[in-house]
Protein backbone atom coordinates (compact mmCIF):
# COMPACT_ATOMS: atom_id res chain seq x y z
CA UNK A 1 0.00 0.00 0.00
CA UNK A 2 1.43 3.38 -1.02
CA UNK A 3 2.06 6.17 1.46
CA UNK A 4 -0.79 8.24 -0.04
CA UNK A 5 -3.37 5.46 0.12
CA UNK A 6 -2.21 4.68 3.67
CA UNK A 7 -2.61 8.35 4.60
CA UNK A 8 -6.00 8.38 2.87
CA UNK A 9 -7.07 5.36 4.90
CA UNK A 10 -5.95 7.00 8.15
CA UNK A 11 -7.82 10.20 7.29
CA UNK A 12 -10.99 8.28 6.37
CA UNK A 13 -10.65 6.07 9.44
CA UNK A 14 -10.56 9.03 11.77
CA UNK A 15 -13.01 11.22 9.80
CA UNK A 16 -10.24 13.82 9.80
CA UNK A 17 -11.12 15.42 6.47
CA UNK A 18 -14.25 17.02 7.97
CA UNK A 19 -12.40 18.22 11.05
CA UNK A 20 -9.45 19.51 8.98
CA UNK A 21 -11.77 21.38 6.62
CA UNK A 22 -13.66 22.91 9.54
CA UNK A 23 -10.43 23.95 11.28
CA UNK A 24 -9.05 25.42 8.06
CA UNK A 25 -12.12 27.59 7.48
CA UNK A 26 -12.64 28.62 11.11
CA UNK A 27 -8.98 29.43 11.74
CA UNK A 28 -8.60 30.91 8.28
CA UNK A 29 -11.36 33.36 9.17
CA UNK A 30 -9.52 34.06 12.43
CA UNK A 31 -6.41 34.86 10.43
CA UNK A 32 -8.26 37.13 8.00
CA UNK A 33 -10.08 39.00 10.78
CA UNK A 34 -6.87 39.40 12.80
CA UNK A 35 -5.16 40.91 9.76
CA UNK A 36 -8.19 43.11 9.10
CA UNK A 37 -7.98 44.37 12.68
CA UNK A 38 -4.26 44.97 12.46
CA UNK A 39 -4.35 46.84 9.16
CA UNK A 40 -7.42 48.83 10.26
CA UNK A 41 -5.53 49.71 13.45
CA UNK A 42 -2.56 50.97 11.43
CA UNK A 43 -4.89 52.89 9.14
CA UNK A 44 -6.91 54.65 11.84
CA UNK A 45 -3.77 55.55 13.77
CA UNK A 46 -2.62 57.55 10.79
CA UNK A 47 -0.53 54.94 9.03
CA UNK A 48 2.89 53.49 9.80
CA UNK A 49 6.06 52.74 7.89
CA UNK A 50 5.40 49.92 5.45
CA UNK A 51 8.28 47.87 6.91
CA UNK A 52 6.71 48.20 10.38
CA UNK A 53 3.32 47.06 9.04
CA UNK A 54 4.91 44.10 7.22
CA UNK A 55 6.87 43.02 10.32
CA UNK A 56 3.84 43.37 12.61
CA UNK A 57 1.60 41.42 10.21
CA UNK A 58 4.21 38.70 9.70
CA UNK A 59 4.75 38.39 13.45
CA UNK A 60 0.99 38.15 14.02
CA UNK A 61 0.64 35.54 11.23
CA UNK A 62 3.45 33.47 12.77
CA UNK A 63 1.85 33.75 16.22
CA UNK A 64 -1.54 32.70 14.79
CA UNK A 65 0.10 29.78 12.99
CA UNK A 66 1.96 28.62 16.10
CA UNK A 67 -1.16 29.00 18.21
CA UNK A 68 -3.16 26.87 15.74
CA UNK A 69 -0.37 24.31 15.44
CA UNK A 70 0.12 23.80 19.17
CA UNK A 71 -3.54 23.98 20.23
CA UNK A 72 -4.55 21.65 17.36
CA UNK A 73 -1.89 19.11 18.25
CA UNK A 74 -2.57 19.11 22.00
CA UNK A 75 -6.36 18.89 21.69
CA UNK A 76 -6.36 16.33 18.87
CA UNK A 77 -3.78 14.10 20.60
CA UNK A 78 -5.92 14.01 23.74
CA UNK A 79 -9.08 13.35 21.70
CA UNK A 80 -7.50 10.56 19.59
CA UNK A 81 -5.99 8.85 22.65
CA UNK A 82 -9.38 8.85 24.34
CA UNK A 83 -11.05 7.40 21.22
CA UNK A 84 -8.36 4.70 20.93
CA UNK A 85 -8.82 3.73 24.58
CA UNK A 86 -12.59 3.50 24.12
CA UNK A 87 -12.12 1.33 21.03
CA UNK A 88 -9.66 -0.91 22.86
CA UNK A 89 -12.19 -1.36 25.67
CA UNK A 90 -14.92 -2.25 23.13
CA UNK A 91 -12.63 -4.68 21.28
CA UNK A 92 -11.16 -6.05 24.54
CA UNK A 93 -7.73 -6.05 22.91
CA UNK A 94 -4.62 -3.94 22.49
CA UNK A 95 -4.73 -2.07 19.17
CA UNK A 96 -1.11 -0.83 19.27
CA UNK A 97 -0.24 -2.67 16.02
CA UNK A 98 -3.32 -1.46 14.16
CA UNK A 99 -4.08 1.41 11.80
CA UNK A 100 -6.16 2.90 14.61
CA UNK A 101 -3.05 3.41 16.76
CA UNK A 102 -1.17 4.81 13.74
CA UNK A 103 -4.07 7.18 13.12
CA UNK A 104 -4.05 8.23 16.79
CA UNK A 105 -0.35 9.15 16.38
CA UNK A 106 -0.37 10.76 12.92
CA UNK A 107 -3.78 12.39 12.60
CA UNK A 108 -3.06 15.00 15.33
CA UNK A 109 0.02 16.04 13.32
CA UNK A 110 -2.09 16.41 10.16
CA UNK A 111 -4.82 18.34 11.98
CA UNK A 112 -2.25 20.54 13.74
CA UNK A 113 -0.64 21.41 10.39
CA UNK A 114 -4.00 22.38 8.90
CA UNK A 115 -4.91 24.26 12.07
CA UNK A 116 -1.65 26.20 11.98
CA UNK A 117 -1.22 26.67 8.24
CA UNK A 118 -4.84 27.82 7.73
CA UNK A 119 -4.60 31.11 9.64
CA UNK A 120 -0.96 31.63 8.65
CA UNK A 121 -1.56 31.30 4.90
CA UNK A 122 -4.77 33.33 4.96
CA UNK A 123 -3.04 36.05 6.97
CA UNK A 124 -0.17 36.08 4.48
CA UNK A 125 -2.66 36.31 1.63
CA UNK A 126 -4.23 39.40 3.19
CA UNK A 127 -0.84 41.08 3.57
CA UNK A 128 0.20 40.58 -0.08
CA UNK A 129 -0.41 44.31 -0.89
CA UNK A 130 1.98 45.26 1.93
CA UNK A 131 4.65 42.91 0.62
CA UNK A 132 4.19 44.25 -2.92
CA UNK A 133 4.44 47.85 -1.70
CA UNK A 134 7.58 46.99 0.22
CA UNK A 135 8.97 45.33 -2.90
CA UNK A 136 8.52 48.58 -4.83
CA UNK A 137 5.19 47.85 -6.54
CA UNK A 138 2.94 50.78 -5.64
CA UNK A 139 -0.66 49.95 -4.75
CA UNK A 140 -3.25 52.19 -6.46
CA UNK A 141 -5.20 52.99 -3.24
CA UNK A 142 -2.32 52.73 -0.78
CA UNK A 143 -0.90 49.56 0.77
CA UNK A 144 -2.95 49.54 3.98
CA UNK A 145 -6.21 50.28 2.18
CA UNK A 146 -5.43 47.54 -0.36
CA UNK A 147 -4.67 45.10 2.46
CA UNK A 148 -8.01 46.00 4.10
CA UNK A 149 -9.77 45.45 0.76
CA UNK A 150 -7.91 42.14 0.38
CA UNK A 151 -9.08 41.09 3.88
CA UNK A 152 -12.71 41.81 2.93
CA UNK A 153 -12.29 39.86 -0.32
CA UNK A 154 -10.71 36.86 1.44
CA UNK A 155 -13.44 36.87 4.10
CA UNK A 156 -16.08 37.03 1.36
CA UNK A 157 -14.47 34.08 -0.46
CA UNK A 158 -14.23 32.07 2.75
CA UNK A 159 -17.92 32.74 3.31
CA UNK A 160 -18.59 31.35 -0.16
CA UNK A 161 -16.50 28.30 0.71
CA UNK A 162 -18.51 27.86 3.91
CA UNK A 163 -21.72 28.08 1.89
CA UNK A 164 -20.50 25.42 -0.54
CA UNK A 165 -19.50 23.16 2.35
CA UNK A 166 -22.85 23.50 4.07
CA UNK A 167 -24.72 23.11 0.77
CA UNK A 168 -26.51 26.44 1.23
CA UNK A 169 -26.65 29.46 -1.07
CA UNK A 170 -22.97 30.46 -1.30
CA UNK A 171 -23.62 34.17 -1.89
CA UNK A 172 -25.82 34.42 1.22
CA UNK A 173 -23.15 32.73 3.30
CA UNK A 174 -20.50 35.07 1.83
CA UNK A 175 -22.62 38.12 2.63
CA UNK A 176 -23.01 36.94 6.21
CA UNK A 177 -19.24 36.61 6.73
CA UNK A 178 -18.81 39.97 5.02
CA UNK A 179 -21.28 41.44 7.53
CA UNK A 180 -19.09 40.05 10.34
CA UNK A 181 -16.06 41.77 8.79
CA UNK A 182 -18.01 45.03 8.48
CA UNK A 183 -19.18 44.78 12.11
CA UNK A 184 -15.56 44.17 13.17
CA UNK A 185 -14.43 47.22 11.22
CA UNK A 186 -17.22 49.32 12.73
CA UNK A 187 -16.21 48.25 16.27
CA UNK A 188 -12.55 49.05 15.54
CA UNK A 189 -13.52 52.49 14.22
CA UNK A 190 -15.82 53.05 17.20
CA UNK A 191 -13.22 52.21 19.82
CA UNK A 192 -10.13 53.64 18.17
CA UNK A 193 -11.42 56.80 16.55
CA UNK B 1 3.58 -29.56 1.52
CA UNK B 2 -0.04 -28.91 2.50
CA UNK B 3 -1.49 -25.63 1.35
CA UNK B 4 -4.58 -23.89 2.70
CA UNK B 5 -7.32 -23.57 0.06
CA UNK B 6 -10.17 -22.23 2.14
CA UNK B 7 -10.61 -20.53 5.49
CA UNK B 8 -13.74 -19.48 7.33
CA UNK B 9 -13.00 -17.08 10.16
CA UNK B 10 -15.08 -15.48 12.88
CA UNK B 11 -13.69 -11.96 13.27
CA UNK B 12 -14.53 -8.98 15.47
CA UNK B 13 -13.60 -5.55 14.12
CA UNK B 14 -14.29 -1.86 14.79
CA UNK B 15 -16.74 -0.14 12.39
CA UNK B 16 -13.83 1.62 10.69
CA UNK B 17 -12.42 0.70 8.25
CA UNK B 18 -15.61 -0.46 6.57
CA UNK B 19 -16.03 -4.02 5.28
CA UNK B 20 -15.06 -3.06 1.72
CA UNK B 21 -11.70 -1.62 2.77
CA UNK B 22 -11.30 -4.46 5.24
CA UNK B 23 -11.86 -7.12 2.56
CA UNK B 24 -9.56 -5.30 0.14
CA UNK B 25 -6.74 -5.16 2.69
CA UNK B 26 -7.10 -8.87 3.49
CA UNK B 27 -7.11 -9.67 -0.25
CA UNK B 28 -4.01 -7.50 -0.85
CA UNK B 29 -2.10 -9.66 1.61
CA UNK B 30 -2.97 -12.82 -0.35
CA UNK B 31 -2.67 -12.22 -4.07
CA UNK B 32 -5.09 -14.28 -6.14
CA UNK B 33 -7.37 -15.08 -3.24
CA UNK B 34 -11.11 -14.47 -3.12
CA UNK B 35 -12.32 -12.79 0.07
CA UNK B 36 -15.97 -12.80 1.06
CA UNK B 37 -17.05 -10.88 4.14
CA UNK B 38 -20.48 -11.14 5.76
CA UNK B 39 -21.52 -8.93 8.67
CA UNK B 40 -23.09 -11.29 11.19
CA UNK B 41 -23.73 -8.90 14.03
CA UNK B 42 -23.26 -5.26 14.85
CA UNK B 43 -23.17 -3.22 18.04
CA UNK B 44 -22.32 0.36 18.98
CA UNK B 45 -18.55 0.13 18.38
CA UNK B 46 -17.86 -3.21 16.76
CA UNK B 47 -19.12 -5.71 14.21
CA UNK B 48 -18.78 -9.48 14.00
CA UNK B 49 -17.84 -10.82 10.59
CA UNK B 50 -17.71 -14.14 8.85
CA UNK B 51 -14.69 -13.97 6.55
CA UNK B 52 -14.38 -16.64 3.87
CA UNK B 53 -11.06 -16.74 2.02
CA UNK B 54 -10.52 -19.06 -0.91
CA UNK B 55 -7.42 -19.38 -3.04
CA UNK B 56 -4.64 -21.58 -4.34
CA UNK B 57 -2.33 -20.94 -1.44
CA UNK B 58 -3.51 -18.94 1.56
CA UNK B 59 -0.88 -17.67 3.99
CA UNK B 60 -2.59 -17.82 7.36
CA UNK B 61 0.05 -15.61 9.04
CA UNK B 62 -0.44 -12.82 6.52
CA UNK B 63 -4.23 -13.05 6.91
CA UNK B 64 -3.85 -12.80 10.69
CA UNK B 65 -1.41 -9.91 10.31
CA UNK B 66 -3.83 -8.07 7.96
CA UNK B 67 -6.65 -8.59 10.47
CA UNK B 68 -4.57 -7.19 13.32
CA UNK B 69 -3.41 -4.22 11.25
CA UNK B 70 -7.08 -3.33 10.69
CA UNK B 71 -7.71 -3.47 14.42
CA UNK B 72 -9.67 -6.73 14.11
CA UNK B 73 -9.28 -9.78 16.29
CA UNK B 74 -9.70 -13.38 15.24
CA UNK B 75 -12.26 -15.10 17.45
CA UNK B 76 -12.20 -18.51 15.87
CA UNK B 77 -11.29 -20.51 12.79
CA UNK B 78 -14.61 -22.12 11.92
CA UNK B 79 -13.67 -24.00 8.79
CA UNK B 80 -10.47 -24.87 6.98
CA UNK B 81 -9.70 -26.76 3.78
CA UNK B 82 -6.16 -27.93 3.18
CA UNK B 83 -4.71 -29.79 0.18
CA UNK B 84 -1.57 -31.88 0.28
CA UNK B 85 0.46 -31.02 -2.83
CA UNK B 86 1.54 -33.93 -5.06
Amino acid sequence: MSVFSELGLLIRLSNSHDIARRYFVVNGLDGALAMLGLTMGFHVSGGVEISTAVSACLATAIALGMSGLSSGYVSETAERKRELSELERAMVTNLEQSVHATAARLVPVFIALVNGLGPFLIAMLVTIPLWLEQGGIAMPFGALQSAIAMAFMVIFLMGMLLGRISGTFALWSALRTLAIALATSALILLFTA
Amino acid sequence: MATIKRLVLDVLKPHSPNVVEFAQRVAEENAGCRVQVTVAEMDENTESLVVVITGESIEFESVDSALRSMGASLHSIDDVEVLQDE
